[in-house]
């Protein structure tokens, strides 16, 4: 019942939306637009199990005055005001009925304030590790470093003006060595070749491992007992 | 008033954060950890409010949410919704250690449904949809003559997806012309590599700017 019901539910689910693709009409065509609701509905509980995981975990640290206990209860406060905030729609002119994410709600203001602020600054934080990374990476050291090397730089030196203003000067002959002309055919031709070589792989990957999965060949997904 | 007070909110927070610069302290693990907590909840309360709602509840008990929902009035229960009802509290059996293994019924659900829909998408749009892409005409003719820019990029992009590819095929050891090619592969790979960290760190320091022309508005609201 641990290994086999899951292994038959996959069949099942994996080959039906196989031959939804082959056969699009009635029963298949419906259960393919079924399946794909039921996907998202158990999308939100895999949420709803985050939230419980998270609220497991920063208690339990809570708890056991762990390390860095303190900030745990930040995490859960912010965890917990925001969501009584959204699930009750509390705060705010939609009420009930509107909308969460209204203008004016408060929902909408910790969102604004604590949500999109922390995003922006954590990835804009990487601007400096990446910083960091070109320099360990801006170093010709063999024949591919500098090929990478290259590339980014001319694409990076491409995207802005200082690009037109340093080879802005090549007459109509050499116009394709002008750096912006020079950036648009790397990221159209040989970008777009490895690009491809890249795609056809992932999507070669992708397909074997969807039919193992499928098959029931590929059972990690199970845990230690589905081996 | 609440403008002001969300301004200053995010700027401590900005600060907070930017200050990892110098090392790992009090404040940044403050606005990590309030970070993590509000996001967990908002992805729930979207979840909850755009998805479990409309489409759950709404379904199998329609009189239930004609409050605040917009539904037609003689709307009736549709009781196939149970299913995806079921595989969700089961889900949350994870929670539960020693029922937790009914928790797999729910994955296999969605692992059957991935592997499913992926299997041909990925075998439409990027396997064969990249090679009908790479299949046109190497000798490139415009305006009546031969047109030598776009014939050599052309050739460039045929022979780069096919190194390339080599260089992904182990099933043959890469010596010789075999091993030219992959070498010749690898080449095109790196020129890849290095458009695509190119972008992202212009991502990056756009977003930097952002942060900062925040920074810069946030001071003029003061002063």
């Amino acid at each position: 019942m641990r290994v086999q019901i899951p292994l038959i539910i996959t069949f099942i689910v994996g080959i039906a939306l196989i031959v939804a693709i082959f056969v699009p009409h009635d029963p298949f065509h419906r259960m393919n637009e079924e399946f794909s609701v039921y996907f998202d509905l158990i999308a939100v509980f895999a949420f709803i199990l985050g939230g419980g995981n998270l609220l497991k975990i920063h208690g339990n640290r809570i708890s056991r005055r762990s390390r860095d206990w303190k900030y745990s209860i930040v995490t859960v406060v912010g965890f917990l005001t925001m969501l009584i905030v959204g699930a009750f729609k509390i705060g705010g002119p939609p009420g009930l009925t509107g909308d969460v994410t209204a203008e004016g709600s408060w929902f909408k203001f910790m969102y604004d304030s604590v949500f999109v602020s922390c995003q922006a600054t954590m990835f804009s934080l990487l601007a400096f590790f990446v910083a960091s990374a070109s320099y360990r990476a801006f170093r010709a050291k063999t024949k591919e470093a500098t090929l990478l090397l290259i590339a980014a730089f001319i694409i990076l030196i491409g995207r802005t003006p200082l690009g037109h203003y340093m080879t802005g000067w090549l007459p109509q002959q050499l116009e394709f060595l002008h750096i912006p002309n020079l950036s648009n055919w790397i990221l159209s031709i040989p970008n777009m070749a490895g690009q491809r070589a890249i795609m056809i792989g992932i999507a070669l990957g992708i397909i074997s491992t969807s039919l193992k999965l499928i098959l029931g060949i590929e059972r990690s997904y199970l845990g230690g007992e589905g081996k | 008033m609440a403008q002001t007070l969300e301004l200053w909110i995010a700027a401590l927070l900005t600060f907070m954060i930017f200050s990892f610069l110098y090392k790992d302290n009090p404040f940044y693990k403050f606005a990590e950890h309030l970070f993590v907590g509000v996001s967990a909840a908002y992805w729930m309360v979207i979840g909850i409010w755009s998805t479990l709602m409309p489409n759950l509840v709404a379904r199998l008990w329609p009189s239930s949410v004609s409050g605040f929902i917009n539904m037609p009035e003689d709307a009736q229960p549709e009781y196939h919704f149970i299913i995806p009802a079921i595989f969700g509290i089961l889900m949350l059996t994870r929670l539960v250690e020693r029922i937790s293994w009914l928790s797999r019924w729910a994955m296999a659900f969605v692992i059957g449904f991935a592997a499913g829909t992926n299997f041909t998408r990925y075998l439409q749009s990027d396997f064969v949809g990249q090679i009908y892409n790479s299949m046109y005409p190497i000798i490139v003719k415009a305006d009546g003559g031969f047109a030598l820019g776009a014939t050599i990029s052309s050739i460039v992009l045929i022979v780069g997806v096919i190194c390339a590819l080599i260089y992904f095929f182990f099933s043959k050891e890469h010596t010789g012309a075999f091993g030219a090619a992959s070498r010749l592969g690898i080449w095109f790979l790196m020129v890849t590599f290095g458009a695509a960290f190119g972008y992202t760190v212009m991502a990056r320091i756009s977003l930097l700017t952002g942060r900062i022309q925040f920074l810069g508005s946030w001071l003029a609201s003061i002063f």
